[in-house]
């Protein structure tokens, strides 16, 4: 599903972001990405949303060598990966139905299947009361599961969440780990990246190590020892 | 794309107008003085150039003949005349033609004075071809293959007057051609600055339909609906100030300086606005268009 063979990227100064990182992640696991910041984790993420280009190595997702996905051909690939950020992202000018429609939009779903997919995924993430809501009326977690929603929606085989919990408290925190769970039973491939040790111990998932820029273990959930 | 989408994106380019409407606000602002002030220069330049265009067609080269030539011969000269590019127009003035004119002209008021040549016409060799001219920048050509015509004994041209119109009209050509690329340099500097800041406040909006899977035509085309209804309305609002101005202003021009009349006359606005208007919609179009393109391309390579 996803295939690190190699990377390295290093950005115009200093040393090396990532340093020869090889991962491979099968279809259907949950995976968290821990280290200290700076370590590379964002640069990680970045490098299979292809936001950026790996200086050494290949990057393989669903079997496709993503060097060979063109500028022309990356919106079709960023459609298999749904991505929930740290900060949220939406677009703080439309409410909470029309941000996850949104999504559907930029793939050119039609109307009827937007009517009537984004209330089942608003239902999954429990804000089906709240549709009308603007982001800036919703707390942190409330937001982030709006994010989730709409990296949802297109039904994508890979979630990649980056610092998903990093500016919730403690009960949303767990309530956004407990729904990225559920998505994964349902059988996308999670990926999370945090520096949330709490949350890596409770989950008992595979855990994958970066410090300054290269994997220093990769074990199962049992074997994780901070 | 679908249907669907295009309607969407004009729905979503003309909501951005709204939702961002004190950048909208400025871009329309911006336009609408870089257009009205082109509509003045237009308008201004090109009633200049009828004036002179005006005082040129007053201006003729007066063609004589040898003395004791043909009838015949004249005729085939004013066959070469017709043939010349730079004749607008031409007329045949017989000798008894331009006696008769002279009479009226000096002898108005007593007809007695001419009788005296009642039996000899004083001008028996002045008959002549008086030419009008397309264009008196023309007349150096065309005054000399006249004189090198066979029967042409004199060419009579008013040099100065040429030269003076010429020149007026070549003046007028540069400075408003100067001031409409001025004009048109800082509205495209002034309105693709304003989109830049449109688009740098939505740069997050862009950055996160890029990263959930939209095409570049997806995410481009509520901005290019947006630039391209920014200029509609910033060549629009303009065009209808710069109609009514106009309009008032020949109006006024013309009633108060009547005594005017003969030497000056101003284009009916329903003439220069034939032009202006395409003129001014393209513009405000093509720059929107443009402006929110380029402006938009850097911001594409996520």
């Amino acid at each position: 599903m996803i295939r690190l063979d190699h990377v390295s990227k290093s950005y115009e100064a200093g040393k090396p972001a990532l340093e020869d990182v090889t991962i491979h992640i099968d279809p259907g696991e949950f995976v968290f990405v821990v280290g200290d910041s700076g370590s590379g984790k964002s640069t990680l993420i970045r490098l299979l949303l292809k936001e950026l280009e790996p200086t050494k190595g290949k990057i393989y997702i669903n079997g496709q060598d993503l060097k060979k996905v063109t500028h022309k051909k990356i919106p079709m690939y960023r459609r298999n990966v749904g991505v929930v950020f740290q900060n949220f992202r939406l677009l703080p000018d439309r409410n909470v139905y029309e941000n996850v429609a949104f999504a559907m939009k930029v793939v050119e779903s039609s109307n009827r299947e937007i009517k009537k997919k984004v209330p089942t995924m608003l239902s999954l993430v429990g804000l089906a009361a709240k549709y009308k809501s603007r982001p800036s009326q919703l707390s942190g977690g409330e937001q982030q599961r709006v994010a989730i929603a709409r990296a949802l929606v297109n039904e994508p085989k890979i979630i990649l969440a980056d610092e998903p919990t990093g500016n919730l408290d403690s009960d949303n925190t767990w309530e956004i780990m407990r729904l990225l769970d559920e998505i994964n039973k349902r059988g996308t491939t999670v990926v999370v990246v945090t520096h949330n040790m709490e949350i890596v111990r409770a989950m008992n998932k595979r855990v994958i190590t970066i410090k300054k820029g290269t994997v220093v273990s990769d074990v199962g959930g049992d074997d994780y020892e901070d | 794309m679908k249907i669907s989408t295009h309607i969407y994106n004009i729905g979503q380019g003309l909501k951005n107008v709204w939702r961002n409407k004190m950048f909208s606000l400025a871009s329309i602002a911006t336009m609408t003085a870089c257009i009205f002030l082109f509509g003045i220069f237009y308008s201004l330049g090109t009633n200049f150039q009828s004036m002179v265009k005006t005082a040129e067609e007053g201006v003729a080269v007066t063609v004589f003949f040898d003395e004791g030539i043909s009838q015949n011969r004249i005729d085939e000269i004013g066959n070469e005349i017709k043939k010349r590019v730079e004749v607008a127009n031409y007329n045949y003035v017989s000798a008894e033609q331009a006696w008769e004119d002279y009479q009226k002209e000096y002898f108005g008021d007593n007809p007695d004075l001419a009788k005296g040549f009642e039996q000899d016409n004083p001008l028996a060799n002045s008959a002549n071809y008086e030419i009008y001219l397309n264009d008196v920048s023309m007349q150096p050509t065309l005054v000399s293959f006249l004189e090198g015509l066979d029967g042409v004994r004199k060419v009579n041209q008013s040099e100065v007057a040429a030269k003076t119109l010429t020149d007026i009209n070549k003046a007028i050509t540069v400075v408003s051609m100067a001031i409409v690329i001025i004009l048109l340099a800082v509205s495209v500097f002034l309105i693709s600055n304003t989109v830049m800041v449109g688009i740098s406040v939505r740069r997050e909006e862009i950055a996160i339909m890029k990263l959930i899977g939209a095409k570049d035509a997806f995410v481009r085309a509520p901005f290019v609906v947006e630039g391209i209804f920014i200029g509609l309305l910033g060549s629009i609002i303009p065009l209808v100030l710069l109609y009514f101005i106009y309009d008032k202003v020949v109006k006024y021009a013309s009633e108060e300086f009547n005594f005017l009349s003969n030497m000056v006359s101003f284009i009916p606005v329903e003439t220069i606005f034939k032009t202006l208007i395409p003129i001014s919609l393209m513009l405000g179009i093509g720059i929107g268009w443009i402006g929110s393109r380029v402006t938009l391309h850097k911001h594409l390579r996520v």
